[in-house]
């Protein structure tokens, strides 16, 4: 499209097809993007909701987090979730891929549409679901743990301590997560040619080396980038996390970064320091995804 | 032989895992079917025998429901329409030229994506607020757009690069402008693009949270999401009547599980042809 392209119009045509998007990002996204760094750096409590002048404090509300050790425990626990939770889920969504390609037409089918009815299901009526399965007296997984014998868990309240707390809220988001990576997975697995795998195990290859040597290879680039988005979402959790609050304890023990900034902006009205929080949130998310820019950039030249 | 027993032993596992990841959706169904008496006894009912349509009776008499699915269809119309226009002329810039800047918006649109909506929603709802937009579908409009505008774009980009320039340059030899060789050749190519895209732009705008809870301060102005868990929380001032929160999930999940199962095929591709291809 070089040569016969009218020079002067290439020039402008893109910058003017580009206006909408960039105006809407700019209101949307830009502008409360710099609001946030700005209010970052200011003092702006409940007198500032007020009307008084937010003083700069430059970067005392950085140090204050930073100091804090509350703050340090949200933070580890929240990248320990994401990580915990984004292995499994792609472990899981990996496995179920493979299946899919194992098995005959019937299974695969049954299989893909009871994933497809739990991606497809809307996270908040998800949530209520499970909190029903998960309820203390009357709910479905203690009656049916019940059942195992030797183990007595009638009545459990799972949402009581923290440990348990979380493992609900990584088994619902795994649950929620499995059936994308899966998919994805699995379209990745339709691109390996079966000749390809007939020959390998024609020159002796075994189980193990096929998946090791051809298959993985081939679907790394979707793995990669399905790992990547998990990451990003799982260290953003907050839906989950605030209808099991609502279900549970409010208590501060049951944050991760979501709810933590969410209950720092509404409760305590401490917007600069709920923008600093925001702000590292958005850093160690670019942190742990830059890989993934990179990796989409260099795509987008070749 | 052995292959095929391990092939059927597979075939079991599947329907096996079926069921288990299944299930919660089914007991969604199953309570709200059941009347709250027989939800109260500690051994659950498996299967709804006798049950009724009275948990989604009361459901609906909660006039609130009708209210928040009109706000929920109106947002999600207005960011899935404005969505798709502005992400298609983005899809095409970034795909069919190169110029300054070209970069710079691409890391911006990844960059975007991966900004938490918990993260921003002080300064949106600042914004949003001071413009008087508080409880209006205009003001959660405009964040779900520049939220989902990213993502549409990089997934069109995919779509709008699969088709060859070539096939345009042909048609403009054969007499077409440069805007109708686009319009005639490359745009009907696109349509499968486009409907992934609104699809992912409405499932997205349809069970969004976060941005409605904090722009949509006023109780009587709710998306179905909102609605959905209002109703919880009034409903656990009492003993919990399971019955109608499961009927009311049910009404929130439904027209989604059924439009998604209708569309999923589209959907996968454009996700996996956006986030894989060039």
């Amino acid at each position: 499209m070089t040569a016969t392209v009218d020079r002067r119009r290439t020039n402008r045509a893109p910058y003017l097809l580009l206006i909408p998007a960039v105006g809407i990002l700019l209101v949307g996204m830009g502008y409360p993007l710099i609001w946030q760094v700005v209010t970052s750096l200011q003092e702006y409590g409940l007198k500032q909701q007020f009307g008084q002048p937010a003083p700069f404090v430059l970067f005392d509300n950085y140090v204050e987090l930073a100091t804090d050790a509350q703050f340090w425990t949200v933070v580890a626990k929240s990248i320990a979730f994401c990580l915990v939770t984004a292995v499994i889920t792609l472990a899981v969504g990996v496995l179920f891929a493979l299946l899919m390609n194992a098995v005959g037409r019937a299974p695969r089918i049954i299989l893909q549409i009871a994933l497809l009815l739990a991606w497809s299901m809307p996270v908040v009526a998800a949530m209520t679901v499970w909190i029903w399965l998960f309820d203390r007296r009357r709910g479905a997984v203690n009656y049916l743990l019940d059942m195992i014998p030797g183990v007595d868990i009638n009545r459990f309240n799972w949402l009581e301590t923290p440990t348990t707390f979380f493992i609900v809220a990584s088994v619902i988001v795994i649950w929620m997560s499995v059936p994308f990576v899966a998919f994805s997975s699995f379209a990745g697995l339709t691109q390996v040619s079966d000749e390809v795998l007939e020959a390998a195990a024609l020159d002796g290859a075994n189980g193990r080396q096929r998946f090791f040597g051809i298959i993985l290879p081939m679907i790394k680039p979707v793995i990669a980038i399905v790992f990547l988005l998990q990451i990003i979402w799982d260290l953003r959790v907050f839906t989950q996390i605030t209808m099991l609050q609502d279900a549970g304890s409010k208590s501060s023990e049951f944050d991760l970064l979501g709810t933590y900034i969410y209950k720092l902006g509404t409760k305590s009205q401490d917007f600069g320091m709920a923008s600093a929080v925001s702000i590292l949130v958005l850093a160690i998310t670019i942190l742990l995804s830059w890989f993934y820019i990179r990796s989409l950039l260099k795509e987008d030249e070749s | 032989m052995r292959a095929r027993t391990a092939r059927t032993l597979l075939g079991a596992l599947a329907i096996v895992i079926a069921l288990v990841w299944v299930f919660p959706v089914y007991w969604m169904v199953n309570s709200s079917l059941l009347p709250n008496v027989t939800l109260q006894s500690f051994v659950p009912t498996f299967v709804p025998l006798g049950g009724s349509f009275e948990n989604f009776a009361s459901a609906l008499a909660d006039g609130e429901f009708f209210a928040a699915l009109g706000m929920s269809v109106s947002i999600t119309l207005i960011a899935v329409f404005f969505c798709i226009i502005f992400a298609f002329l983005g899809a095409v810039a970034i795909s069919r030229f190169r110029f300054r800047g070209r970069t710079s918006f691409i890391i911006a649109v990844l960059v975007v994506q991966m900004l938490p909506a918990e993260g921003l929603f002080i300064a949106q709802y600042k914004m949003v607020a001071g413009a008087h937009l508080l409880d209006s579908v205009i003001g959660v409009s405009i964040i779900y757009i520049a939220a989902v505008v990213p993502f549409t774009i990089w997934m069109l980009r995919g779509f709008v690069a699969g088709v060859p320039a070539d096939l345009e340059e042909a048609a403009m030899v054969d007499g077409l402008s440069r805007f109708g060789a686009f319009m005639r050749i490359t745009f009907p190519l696109l349509a499968p693009g486009l409907v992934a895209s609104g699809v992912y732009a409405f499932l997205q705008a349809w069970n969004e949270f976060t941005v409605a809870l904090v722009l949509l301060p006023s109780e009587s102005v709710q998306t179905l999401p909102l609605w959905l868990r209002g109703f919880v929380q009034a409903s656990a001032t009492r003993a919990t009547d399971w019955g109608q929160v499961m009927a009311a999930s049910t009404l929130v999940a439904v027209p989604v599980i059924v439009f998604f199962l209708i569309v999923q095929g589209r959907l996968t591709s454009g996700l996996v042809s956006g986030a894989v291809k060039g």
